[in-house]
Parts: C-alpha cells; structure tokens; sequence
C-alpha cells in the first residue's frame, strides 16, 4: 500500500513527532517562504509595493479567488476536481441581481439566494459524481457550461446593475474594519469556516479518508456517497459567497465573466500544497497559494510588465509548484 | 459434518457448506470450517484453493451463494463490512485498509468519531482512546503519527488495534507475516498471544508451515475450493499437511522431454538481480527452445521477477545477458528492441487494448515497422501480418475488426501471443498464461507453447498452478520469499518437491533490509 522503507520503531513515539510535523508542514513552509521572498523582491523593486494601499489592493484581489480556491480544496481532498465554480460563481452572481433588482427583495434574501443556489449546484456536482459515478472531471466540466448558459439566459445576456440596492457593494467595498475592503475580511472569514470544518469536523476529516483511500473508507463503515455529496455542496457555498462578492465589488453581475477563474482557483490549491490525487492539503496552503497569485499579479504589473507576460509567469510558477512538491514527496516515499 | 455429541458448547465460530461461484470458478463448494474458543486455526491451501473468498465471505465483501456462518451457535449473515464488526468479526486483508493520509487513531476510529458536542470532532478524546488500545497490546506507536509514515509492521499494528477497538471475537489474518521480518513476526505474534482469550479466537491464513508450528493449534486444509481435513498441529508433519494441500492428482503423461533443450545455448541469463522491495541475488539460464516453468507461491516474486526483467520496474542491481550480450533494460521499450515480449499476468490492463480491434491489438508493439519515414501507417502491411497470425494462431474471431473485448479469455490471450510474434520476439515471458481461460482453450495455449519451442523460441513461464508447471516445463526454478529456493530438472519436479521449495523460509523477510 505504501512504499514505506522505514525500519520499524517500536519506540519512535520519543524521537520522532516533531519531525514528522514538519514534513507534512514542509510544503506550506516553502509556499509561506516564497510569498515573503517575492514580497520582499518586489518591495524592493518598487517602494510602493509595500504600500498600504497596495497591500489592501492585494488583498482585495485575492478575495473571490481565494474563496473560490478554499472550496475547491474541499473537493481536491477528495481526489475530485471543480471546474464549475468560475461560471458558476456567475450565475450566483446573477442570481443575487435578479432577486435584488427585478424582484426588489430585502438584501438578505437577495444574498441567501445567492450562496443557495451555489450550494444547490455544488449538490447537483455532488450527486453526479457520488451517486451516478460521473468523473468529478465531466461532472463538473458539464455543471460548467450548464451555468455559463444560465447566466446568460437569465441575466439576458446584460450586465445587471446594483446601482439602485442600498448597501449592496458594502459587502465587499464597505470597511468594518478602517483601510481594510470587507472583502477580504469575509475572504479571512470563510478562511476560518474551511479550516474549522476541515481540521474539525467529519466532514473534513472523511474528505482526507475518502481522498486518501475511497475503498478503504467504505470498507470502514463511512457512508462514503453521502460525504462526497456534502463536500460538493459545502464547495458550492463558496462558490456562493465568491458571486456574491464579486457582484458588489463590480455593483453588477456581469454574465459574460466568470470563465477562467475555476482554473485560477485550481492554481492557487495546488501551489498550497495540495495534492491533486487527494488526500492531502490545506486551508492555510490554499491562502498561500492565492496571495502568491495576486502578488505576483500586482507585482508583475508594479515593474510595468506587460500582462501578457504576467500570465506566463503565474504558469511557470503552477509547474515549480508542483515540480518542487513531487519532488519533496518523492524523498518522503 | 456436525458434532453435537463432543461439544456442550457451541464452537466460537461455525461455517456450514458454504459455496461461492464466479464466473467461471467455483471458487468454494460445500466448505466447513470450524474455530474454537481461545485457539489459532491455520488456514492452508495452494494459490485458488478458496482461503481468500472464505476470508471475504466472513468480511462481508462477498455473499456467500448458499451455506451458513454460526456465531456461539448462533445462525447469522453478513452482508457488508459493518455487519462482520457488529458480530465481533475483524479480518485483516494483505492490502491494508488504511487512509494513509490520517492519523493512526484517525485510522481506527473512522467511521466512529467520538464527537465535542454537534459536528465537531473530540480529538483528545480520539487520541486518548487510541492510545488505551495500544496500551492493552503493549504497543508503543504515536498514534498522531500519519499512517503513510509508518512501515508495514506498524501498519499491520494499526489494523490489529482497529480490530481490537471493535471489540472482536474472532480475528482473521491473511498473510499477516508476508511483509515482515523476523523480529517483526515476533511482535505480530506476540500480540496475537495478547488477543487470544478463552472469549476468542483467531484464524490465521499462511503458507508458511514454520510459522504455523509456533503460533497454531489446529490446521483446516482446503483445496480447490473443498473442505479436505483439520489436523492438530502438534500432531501433524509439515509433510502430511503439503501432501493433504496438493493432493494426489495424476498427471497428465504428456510432459515435454528434457532432453530438447538440455544442452542448448542460454539465450538470455539473469544473474544477481535484485529489487529493493523484494527480489533478492536472482540467478537463472533460459535455454533456447526451452520452457523453464517459475513456480511458487503468491508473493514470492515471480511477477516481479518478470517486471523487473522486461524493464517495467527498475532494478538495484544484477545483470542481463541475451544471447551472450550484456544488455540494459531500462523500460519494456528496450526489452521489446532485446526481442523479449512479455504477457502479463493481468492482460486486460497490461495486455491489450480492450476496446480496439483485432488488428491494432496485434501490430502495436510492431507498429513502428509499418509506418513510413512520416510516421503515417501504411495499414494493409499491417493487416496481413495481423491476418496471417490470426490463421497461424487459430484465433476465433469474426474479422480483425473485431473488438478485442468481445472475445473468449483464450482468444484474448492468443492476441498478447501475437503481438509478441508479430514483433519478432524470441524470449517470451508468460505470467499465467492460462488464468480465467476455461479447459479446452488451456489446450490451446498450451499446444501453442510447444509449438513455439519447437520453432525455436524460448519461453519462461510463471505459473500458480503446480500442474500446468509440472506438465509444460522442462525445468522448474521454484521461488519464495524473492529468491530462488532451487531449479528442478522437469523429471525431478514432483509436487511434493516443489512445494518443499516453495514454502523454505518461515518468513518472507529472509534477507530483506533493515
């Protein structure tokens, strides 16, 4: 099962936990370690890098995909994939603005129904894969597609704007909190909802056990359809809140945007450490991996390079990423 | 088969005509088995006699097709993996079942979290209990520690201690011994001896007869699929329980004669190979127009042996020879330029393109040789090769634009056979050539394989079943533990002989580094 060449050690419960705890954390570390690196780089490039107002700027940047990116780490646990949170994120989006605007109901419900229909599709995902045994892959490439037309049909294929909702684009540019866009505090928020859930609660912990070993699992006892349904829904609630967030932040939902974005989210789990064949990541990992994104985004576009390029980086960095991890894992083995 | 008059009470554990059918094995039929309070029951039997599907049966992974499992005389099923924990049932498989991305109390207790109030997980109360367990078994494991760190052993200790957290009754081993090495197998039976109570009982499945003599009372023998006897350990040679596991079947008269190949050049010689999990300084000669049978039992290495020759996994040292050549084989690539073809013992995953026709089965590995210097295939080249194999080989198969899927086991397997001749391959590695192939077509191959030799090729065949072995071979290298344990000339390989072989090392660490 495993390629483990240790030799026993009956006693090891002395010498080695510290140990063990690092390397498990390693690829965390190295992650925590080239987000200061390239921020000290790039301050040093550019004094207003370090800038509050950039900083803040960062850090609102990151929010929808960063939300995106924690939900998708639910589902990669699981050694699924979610390539229907971009578009889907839209419809959210959209559908919050219908419920707002053509329905003139409360902001709450406008909001509710937002998240609600994210958790709705991230149930449909849920049950195609659990329960129809449909790739997660095609599952959620078809979810995809399905809500990019969606989006379209419902919205009208125009912007809908929120020009006439009192209080909308507060929830993501208001600031509770002086200099800082509540955006990203609802982005350190759902933060700590995902790590919570998935360090303490059994949803997360048969995320890492089906991940990890899905026969296994079952064999166990765990009733392992049910838990892959939840975490799709409980990845759709993300999706929710990412819509929601990014409408206020435009104080529109635009039914042409969205695409693309399922794949940034992807990007930024996996340079957190996240393992693709499931099993192993984390919440904290994921942060990283979305900051490193926006900083080199913002970075890249502080030294005047051409956005062009910016995306070539961000793919080179996605393959050290992953190289540097396998190649840490490979020495583990 | 009932014995109500020795028994005031009723046996701990009772299996009553239990039979099993898949597609085309039976693979139990009419199976009893019995296990008393407080003992250790070995379960023996070659390769198919039916050990792993009885196991399976009391697991809860298959359902039996008819017979009954008594509990304290009471009448039970089981229907899933809960079911077997429910009733005091734990069964160790030779593949963990661990998430080895969890903790080792994780492990344990999954599926029966004890929970902090609501949703969330009481950890401390999780740790606290996992380490009790360990401390009842005399363990001492971080049980914090993920299970994808620790060795086999430790593992194995994990699985011992889940079952104890179900609080079993009756504890079922398969292989426990297969991956461990003598101070291991001390520990592992050393907590054997802690599970074992006047409450419990233990069946514990092994072809190793030595460790049978140090850790059992009674031995229940199976073969092909059938009840045979239960001896009393202590009262019972190793010779008498290998003569009951092989049984006394006639062979068929119609073995090759040794004198063939006798003298003929090696075509290929393998010395001092070795891999890291397993094989260990394996050296042998195939000689041209020779089949050298590879018997042993599962685990022993042949499969890999075959894997690590053919260049599909890497090797740690050793050397190959073909034809008097030193070669370097790094990937099945270089092997097939070597002219050596190998037919897996799994050929629907590593033989054949199941969904693709007859044609393109048979001219892939060859594929380059059809295609010009722009790489397009020129295919009627490569249909008449296709063609002629198809006749060469009596494949029945409607047109070679026949989906290889829809054909009979033989017919599939005649196809690997192609491919390999259609690339002119003269060493031919067969892993189980006659596995889920039924009788008539096994005539087939088998005539095919002496064809073959007759044409001048060679053939290395791996076998689990001793006849086949006996019939086809012209020598035997019998196998255990990841080394050769001896190389019978074919006239000198009788059952008994093999089996001694097979079965030399008590455990499979024999050698293995610590």
């Amino acid at each position: 099962m495993t390629s483990t060449k240790t030799p026993p050690r009956e006693d090891s419960s002395e010498k080695s936990p510290g140990r063990i705890d690092i390397r498990a954390q390693l690829q965390q570390v190295l992650a925590f370690a080239s987000l200061i690196i390239l921020f000290v780089f790039f301050s040093l490039v550019n004094e207003n890098f370090m800038a509050w107002s950039n900083v803040s700027g960062i850090l609102l940047s990151t929010a929808v995909i960063g939300v995106l990116a924690l939900g998708t780490t639910f589902v990669i646990i699981t050694a699924g994939i979610d390539l229907s949170t971009g578009t889907g994120m839209t419809l959210c989006a959209v559908m919050t603005g219908v419920l707002l605007t053509n329905m003139e109901l409360p902001l709450v419900v406008g909001v509710a129904g937002g998240i609600m229909t994210g958790a709705l599709m991230g149930l449909i995902n849920g049950f195609n894969v659990a329960v129809l045994q449909i790739p997660p892959f095609i599952a959620t490439l078809a979810m995809m597609m399905v809500a990019q037309g969606l989006a379209l049909v419902i919205s009208g294929t125009r912007p809908i704007y929120f020009t006439d909702v009192d209080g909308f684009i507060g929830i993501a540019l208001g600031e509770l909190i002086p200099g800082l866009p509540n955006a990203v505090l609802v982005l350190f928020a759902m933060a700590v909802i995902g790590g919570v859930v998935l360090a303490r609660t059994l949803l997360g912990r048969y995320a890492f056990a089906i991940g990890s070993n899905e026969e296994a699992t079952g064999i166990s006892g765990v009733k392992v359809r049910k838990w892959k349904i939840l975490t799709y829904t409980f990845a759709g609630v993300f999706t929710g809140v990412a819509g929601v967030i990014l409408a206020a932040r435009l104080n529109s939902a635009q039914p042409a945007l969205g695409l693309g974005y399922e794949l940034q989210a992807i990007a930024a789990v996996v340079i957190g450490g996240t393992s693709l064949s499931g099993g192993r990541g984390s919440i904290v990992g994921t942060m990283i991996g979305a900051l490193i994104m926006s900083v080199l985004t913002n970075g890249l576009r502080i030294m005047s390079i051409p956005q062009e390029w910016q995306t070539v980086v961000i793919g080179v960095v996605i393959l050290i990423a992953v190289y540097a991890d396998n190649l840490r894992r490979r020495k583990a083995a | 088969m009932t014995e109500e008059g020795v028994a005031a009470m009723p046996p701990l554990l009772r299996i009553e005509r239990a039979s099993k059918h898949f597609p085309g094995v039976q693979a139990l039929s009419d199976v009893d088995l019995e296990l008393r309070h407080g003992e250790v029951l070995a379960l023996v039997g070659e390769n198919g006699a039916g050990k792993s599907t009885l196991m399976k049966l009391l697991a809860g992974i298959h359902r039996m097709d008819h017979g009954q499992i008594f509990v304290e005389g009471a009448a039970v099923t089981i229907e899933n993996p809960w079911m077997a924990h429910e009733l005091g049932i734990s069964v160790i498989h030779q593949e963990f079942n661990l998430m080895s991305a969890l903790t080792v109390a994780q492990n344990i207790y999954i599926g029966r979290e004890p929970r902090a109030g609501g949703v969330f997980l009481a950890e401390r109360e999780l740790n606290r209990r996992a380490r009790a367990l360990f401390d009842r078994l005399g363990i001492e494991l971080d049980v914090r520690r993920e299970v994808g760190q620790l060795s086999v052993a430790e593992q194995q200790m994990v699985e011992i201690a889940k079952a104890l957290s179900f609080d079993a009754r009756v504890l079922v081993m398969d292989e426990p011994t297969a991956a461990l090495n003598e101070a291991e197998v001390q520990v592992l039976f050393g907590m054997i001896e802690q599970f074992r109570t006047p409450t419990t009982g233990v069946i514990y499945i092994s072809h190793r007869m030595e460790e049978l003599r140090r850790i059992t009372d009674r031995i229940t023998v199976l073969r092909d699929g059938r009840y045979i006897d239960t001896r009393d350990t202590a009262g019972t040679s190793t010779q008498e329980i290998i003569s009951l596991m092989v049984g006394r079947t006639v062979l068929d008269g119609s073995r090759p004669a040794a004198s063939a190949a006798g003298r003929a050049e090696p075509v290929l010689r393998v010395a001092g190979l070795s891999t890291k999990p397993l094989l260990r300084d394996v050296s042998f000669e195939l000689r041209k127009g020779e089949i050298l049978g590879f018997a042993g039992l599962m685990g022993a290495g042949r499969t890999e042996l075959a894997r690590a020759i053919v260049g599909a996994d890497p090797i740690d040292g050793g050397t190959i020879h073909v034809n008097g050549k030193r070669v370097t084989v790094r990937n099945p690539a270089d092997a097939a330029h070597h002219g050596i073809g190998h037919l897996s013992e799994d050929r629907k995953r590593y033989g054949l393109l199941l969904d693709h026709d007859v044609r393109s089965n048979i001219v892939l590995p060859s594929l380059g040789g059809y295609a010009n210097r722009f790489g397009v295939v020129r295919d009627k080249a490569g249909r008449a090769t296709a063609g002629a194999m198809v006749r060469k080989l009596g494949i029945k198969t409607p047109s070679l634009r026949q989906s290889v899927r829809n054909l009979s086991g033989g017919n599939q397997q005649k196809i690997v056979i192609a491919k390999w001749l259609a690339k002119d391959s003269d060493i031919l590695i067969f892993d189980e050539p006659t596995r889920g192939i039924d009788v008539g077509a096994k005539e087939e191959i088998y005539q095919l394989l002496n064809d073959l030799v007759g044409q001048g090729k060679s053939i290395i065949m791996i076998s689990s079943e001793l006849e086949e072995i006996m019939r086809m071979s012209h020598r035997v290298v019998v196998m255990c533990a990841g080394r050769i344990t001896g190389i019978l000339e074919g006239d000198q390989a009788d059952q008994e002989a093999v089996m001694e072989l097979a079965t030399r090392f008590s455990t499979g660490a024999a050698g293995r580094d610590v």
